[in-house]
C-alpha cells in the first residue's frame, strides 16, 4: 500500500524519461521509469534533481499528475525566467535521465476512503496538478463522493488537460474562470476567484466539504479566506502554494 | 554517483567571463536572483530612518530625505551570494557608509546590520570603513526594488552577499562581535569568498 | 535549493516567495527521517499551534527558514553544509510527529 511509502528511508532514485506529452503552448507532462517506484497517494509531490556537467546542482518539487496506480507522471509549467522548466519543458527528451525521490507529502493528499465528504478543489494555474491526480483515482476506485473543481487560468488555451477535465464524470463537476481572456461566446466565469464566485461554486459550509486550494501563494491565501468566511473551518481547507515570479 | 542530466546548464553559463572575478566555487549569472528568508518590509519612506546605535543609544539618525540630500556615488561592483552565484558589474547608487559613521564619535570595532523584519548580520568595523561598504538605494539606474532590499540596503561587496542586509534601517556599534542572523545558523562570521569563507569553521 | 514549482505569476497581484510546509517535507523527511508535514507544531514566540504543512517556508535563502503563520517569527532554520542537514528548532517549544 502507497502508505508505506511515507515512512523510512527517502533517497534519490534515478529515473528514466519514459514518454513526453505537451498539453499546452507551455505545459508539459513527463512519464517517468523508475525501478522500484512503491507507488504514491493522490496529491503528493516529488523532489526532483537535476546535475549539470560542471557540477552544477538544481532541484525542484511537482506534484504527481497520475493516479495512485499509473506510472509517475508530473505535468511542469515552463516559466518565463525558469531555470529548471524550460529544461523540462523544451529540452528533456524520452531516455534521458533525472534524480527523483518522493513520493511526498502526508497532509495535502485525497484517498477517497470517506465516501460521504463533498471535496472542493480550488485550482489556481498548474495548482490544478495534484487534483488531477485526485480526480484520476476517483475514478479509478469507482467513488462516487461528490467533486466540484474551480479552476481558475488566465485564457481557455491555458486550461491544462481540458479535454480530460470536460469528461470528468459523474458527480465531478469542473468550473473554469478564465482571468484575463475569454473566447468569443463564453458562457463560462471570469475573472479572478473571489467571495462571489465561491458562494455560487463551492459546497455550502453545511455540507461540511472537505477543500483543497493549490496555486499561487497569493491566490492560495485568498480563497482559503474566503472560504473562511464562507464558514469553512480552517481545519477543513486544506493548501499548497506554489511560488510566485520573481524567483530565480 | 548523480547522474548528468543531459543538456542542463542551469542560467549561470556566461562564456567570456574572466575566471580570476569569480570566486571558489561560483557560478556566474545575467540574473539577478532574488533570496529572502521572511515577507518583505513596506516601510512607507516618511517613516522610514537609518539609525547609527551606540552604547543602547541611537547616536544619530537620518530620515530618508535627510539620506538622499547627502553625496552618493554610483559603485560598480561584483557580488557574490553564498549559493554559489555571482553576479558582475552591478550598478548602484550609494552612500558610503564612511560619510554616515564620520558623523558619530565612535569607539567601537564591530557593527550589527539590523533591517525591517528582524535580519541581522555583523561585520568588524574596518570592513565597512575605507570606501568599502555603502547604503546603496538604486540599482541599475532605479529605485531599489523592495524585493531586492529597497528602499534601501547595505552594500559591502567584498563579502558574501548575505552580509549585505536587505532593508537596513540602521548599525548597532558594539565593542564585541555579535552573530547576525545567518551566522547564528550556521554561517560564517567573516565571509570572505576569496577564502570560500561559507560556514563557521571553514 | 528545493523550490515549489511555481504557477502563472499574475492571477493574483505581485509574487510572494512564501511558501508553506509543504515544499519543504522532502527535506524534513531527509532531517527527521520521517514525513513530518503533519507533525504539529508549537510557536515559542505566539504559542500558535500549526501542522509543518501550514507554516510559511522560505526556500529561497542560504537556508531554509519556516516561519508562524500567525506571528512570522522563525520555527526553525535548516541550512545544509557540505552534506549535512544544520537544523535549529529553537523557534518552537514543541514539535509533535503524532
Amino acid at each position: 500500500m502507497a502508505g508505506t511509502a511515507v515512512r523510512g528511508r527517502l533517497t534519490w532514485q534515478v529515473a528514466t524519461v519514459a514518454a513526453v506529452r505537451p498539453e499546452t503552448a507551455a505545459v508539459r507532462t513527463i512519464e517517468f521509469e523508475i525501478p522500484g517506484w512503491a507507488g504514491h497517494q493522490a496529491g503528493q509531490h516529488v523532489d526532483i534533481r537535476l546535475t549539470a556537467d560542471d557540477g552544477y546542482v538544481a532541484e525542484r518539487s511537482y506534484s504527481i499528475a497520475s493516479a495512485p496506480g499509473e506510472p509517475l507522471q508530473l505535468t511542469v509549467e515552463r516559466l518565463e525566467n525558469g531555470e529548471v522548466s524550460p529544461y523540462l519543458t523544451e529540452e528533456l527528451r524520452p531516455g534521458d535521465e533525472i534524480e527523483i525521490r518522493g513520493p511526498i507529502g502526508r497532509y495535502f493528499i485525497w484517498d477517497g476512503d470517506d465516501a460521504s465528504t463533498p471535496l472542493l478543489l480550488v485550482a489556481g494555474g498548474s495548482g490544478v496538478v495534484p487534483f488531477r491526480s485526485m480526480l484520476r483515482h476517483r475514478a479509478r476506485i469507482g467513488s462516487n463522493v461528490p467533486v466540484r473543481l474551480l479552476y481558475s487560468a488566465k485564457t481557455l488555451p491555458d486550461v491544462i488537460y481540458r479535454t480530460e477535465l470536460d469528461m470528468a464524470g459523474d458527480g465531478a463537476d469542473v468550473v473554469y474562470t478564465l482571468t484575463r481572456k475569454q473566447p468569443p461566446g463564453w458562457a463560462g466565469h471570469s475573472g479572478r476567484v473571489d467571495a462571489a464566485l465561491l458562494t455560487e461554486v463551492a459546497w455550502p459550509a453545511d455540507r461540511q466539504a472537505l477543500a483543497f486550494v493549490c496555486g499561487p501563494t497569493a491566490f492560495v491565501e485568498i480563497v482559503a479566506g474566503e472560504l473562511v468566511s464562507l464558514g469553512y473551518p480552517p481545519d477543513r481547507i486544506k493548501t499548497e502554494r506554489y511560488g510566485g515570479v520573481g524567483a530565480p | 554517483m548523480s547522474p548528468i542530466s543531459r543538456g542542463f546548464h542551469g542560467r549561470h553559463r556566461d562564456p567570456d567571463v574572466d575566471p580570476s572575478r569569480v570566486p571558489p566555487g561560483q557560478y556566474v549569472t545575467t540574473d539577478f536572483p532574488v533570496l529572502s528568508a521572511g515577507p518583505t518590509p513596506h516601510t512607507p519612506l516618511e517613516n522610514w530612518t537609518f539609525s547609527i546605535k551606540q552604547g543602547g543609544q541611537t547616536a544619530r539618525s537620518w530620515t530618508w530625505q535627510e539620506i538622499r540630500d547627502l553625496p552618493s556615488q554610483e559603485v560598480t561592483a561584483d557580488i557574490h551570494c553564498v549559493t554559489k552565484w555571482s553576479k558582475l558589474d552591478t550598478r548602484w547608487q550609494a552612500v558610503s557608509l564612511d560619510t554616515l559613521l564620520a558623523q558619530v564619535e565612535r569607539e567601537a570595532q564591530y557593527v550589527l546590520a539590523f533591517s525591517d523584519g528582524g535580519y541581522t548580520t555583523n561585520l568588524p568595523l574596518a570592513d565597512v570603513t575605507g570606501g568599502r561598504a555603502w547604503l546603496a538605494y538604486g540599482y541599475d539606474g532605479a529605485p531599489l526594488q523592495p524585493e531586492h532590499g529597497g528602499p534601501a540596503r547595505l552594500l559591502v561587496p567584498h563579502l558574501y552577499f548575505w552580509k549585505s542586509a536587505k532593508w537596513v534601517r540602521g548599525l548597532e556599534l558594539l565593542g564585541h562581535d555579535e552573530p547576525g542572523f545567518w551566522e547564528r545558523y550556521g554561517y560564517n562570521n567573516y565571509g570572505d569568498p576569496w577564502r570560500e569563507q561559507r560556514y563557521a569553521g571553514d | 535549493m528545493t523550490d515549489r514549482h511555481f504557477g502563472p505569476d499574475d492571477l493574483y497581484g505581485p509574487d510572494d516567495s512564501a511558501l508553506d510546509g509543504n515544499a519543504i517535507a522532502g527535506l524534513l523527511h531527509e532531517v527527521f527521517g520521517t514525513e513530518m508535514t503533519t507533525a504539529q507544531t508549537t510557536c515559542a514566540h505566539c504559542g500558535n499551534t500549526a501542522l509543518i504543512a501550514e507554516a510559511i517556508a522560505y526556500v529561497r535563502a542560504p537556508g531554509t527558514v519556516i516561519r508562524c503563520r500567525t506571528c512570522t517569527s522563525v520555527l526553525a532554520v535548516v541550512v545544509r553544509k557540505q552534506e549535512m542537514n544544520c537544523v535549529d528548532l529553537s523557534g518552537l517549544t514543541a514539535l509533535n510527529a503524532g
